[in-house]
């Protein structure tokens, strides 16, 4: 694997998603990458490419033949990483975390296991549980001079829902935080990056077998988990692989993606106050100021990896060689969106890939929508005079994921 | 007006659900569907547009 270090001179050829000033303003990346070299490669981390417009994405994205999503993390696992997680469970990576890293078949019927799980309907039974965390962790910032909006707010809200529809207890949150983060956000780490999917495959099978002990007594559980154990007995597909996998995706996909988006709406309502008074007081454009955020700071990037050597629109891609499905990019395509660049939270024509496009659409979407809205409802409500603190630094984290760490917020008189 | 989603292209992002519950109604799966089959109320119209605007997919289909 080429690893070079130091900062990016060429985004064209040699570009870096962890580069420090990319992970702060990747915006204007995008821009001139977008005018003069649409999709752009690198030899970091492996051969990877990384198209910026809304048409190459989507395009990419629709052709799962061609771009499949066995490997989806933007930064690769290091080789002997994943040879010593096969040490651990050779079926973890055989199976890898349905239906995010797999392509058809297997990723249909995984898939239409789950989306009942995210359905509106069962999306509003979570909303008065995602209200009630909101509200405790106002009760705890309010009265405060200053606020991490990022760690004392964003971050709390996501992996207390998740950890709801798991079933598992409340305590497990900061562990569960520690985990996904040194897993995609500080995944040049590799020696922590292999512990923490380590940690989660044996705290994750060991919670399997207790809820299958407990389903053979009798007991009668309603989390996610216990659903896929009972599914077992009527779908022989179903295997023990399968199940972990897909309880290791739903632990892992819902905590930073919707605490990042959380974070960024909060960062700009905070540095935009004609924004934040127009939401505080028109509630009605809620929905369309959400899609907007959505489009303007879209969290998440995934990978694919070329299945054979394909000529894409001038670029020689070999088998094996990565596309970063770039949806933040996409969203800010001035081909498709009107003034990209303005944040107009109301917005009527927003036909932003937030979620993704074609069939990997992300299955918790609807959750994710619930959460930023009432997470971004009750801070406007209970602390409606907030403002992000100029005096100190905001921290961006970035790659697989966007969105601040550290938001230090200060609060008007 | 007649409007109607492709099953085929609909990939289940709920943002004609969203904007247009009065038209729009959703699967346990996320896929949408057109509650009417004949024209719409006129009222609704200029909702059908917006929804058909919106959709990431381009599955919403507008035929006068």
């Amino acid at each position: 694997m080429t690893t070079k270090l130091g900062p990016v001179k060429d985004w064209e050829n040699d570009f870096d998603v962890l580069d420090y000033s990319y992970l702060n303003n990747p915006f204007e990346i995008w821009d001139k990458l977008r005018d003069r070299c649409p999709i752009a490669h690198t030899d970091r981390r492996g051969s990877n490419w990384l198209p910026t417009t809304y048409d190459d994405v989507t395009k990419i994205a629709h052709d799962f033949m061609t771009f499949s999503s066995t490997q989806v993390l933007v930064i690769p696992f290091m080789e002997t990483a994943r040879q010593d997680m096969e040490n651990i469970n050779p079926e973890v990576l055989g199976y890898g975390a349905p239906p995010i890293t797999a392509d058809p078949p297997l990723q249909t019927w995984t898939r239409r296991l789950i989306l009942p799980w995210f359905s509106h309907k069962k999306v509003a039974e979570y909303e008065p549980l995602t209200q009630s965390i909101c509200d405790n962790l106002i009760d705890k910032i309010i009265g405060r001079q200053f606020v991490d909006g990022a760690v004392d707010y964003a971050q709390q809200i996501p992996v207390r829902v998740i950890s709801h529809i798991l079933g598992v207890p409340e305590e497990m949150t900061d562990t569960f935080t520690t985990w996904v983060r040194d897993f995609l956000e500080f995944a040049d780490n590799s020696e922590n990056r292999f512990n923490s999917i380590r940690d989660i495959v044996i705290y994750l099978m060991t919670v399997i077998d207790q809820r299958k002990k407990l389903i053979s007594q009798g007991e009668n559980l309603d989390d996610i988990i216990s659903f896929l154990i009972k599914e077992q007995k009527t779908n022989s597909e179903i295997n023990d692989a399968i199940v972990l996998g897909m309880s290791i995706l739903l632990l892992i996909a819902g905590i930073d993606t919707t605490w990042s988006a959380i974070g960024s709406a909060l960062w700009h309502l905070g540095s935009n106050r004609e924004d934040l008074v127009m939401l505080k007081n028109q509630p009605e454009i809620m929905d369309t100021a959400i899609e907007e955020l959505l489009r303007a700071y879209s969290p998440v990037t995934m990978a694919r990896v070329v299945t054979k050597d394909t000529d894409y629109n001038g670029c020689p891609m070999k088998q094996g060689d990565k596309v970063l499905m770039n949806f933040p990019a996409a969203n800010r395509d001035p081909l498709v969106f009107e003034n990209p660049q303005v944040v107009n939270l109301r917005r009527k024509i927003n036909r932003h890939i937030a979620f993704g496009s074609g069939i990997h659409r992300c299955g918790g979407a609807n959750l994710a929508r619930m959460e930023l809205k009432v997470a971004i409802r009750t801070f406007i409500d209970r602390l409606p005079d907030f403002k992000v603190d100029e005096s100190k630094p905001v921290m961006w984290a970035g790659g697989q994921v966007r969105g601040p760490r550290v938001l230090p917020l200060a609060f008007l008189d | 007006m007649k409007v109607n989603v492709d099953e085929t292209k609909c990939q289940g992002h709920s943002r004609c659900y969203i904007i247009a519950p009065e038209i729009f109604e959703v699967d346990d799966y996320g896929y949408s569907h057109s509650k009417f089959t004949d024209d719409l109320p006129k009222d609704l119209e200029e909702k059908a547009k917006l929804a058909c605007e919106n959709c990431p997919e381009f599955a919403i289909e507008i035929s006068e």
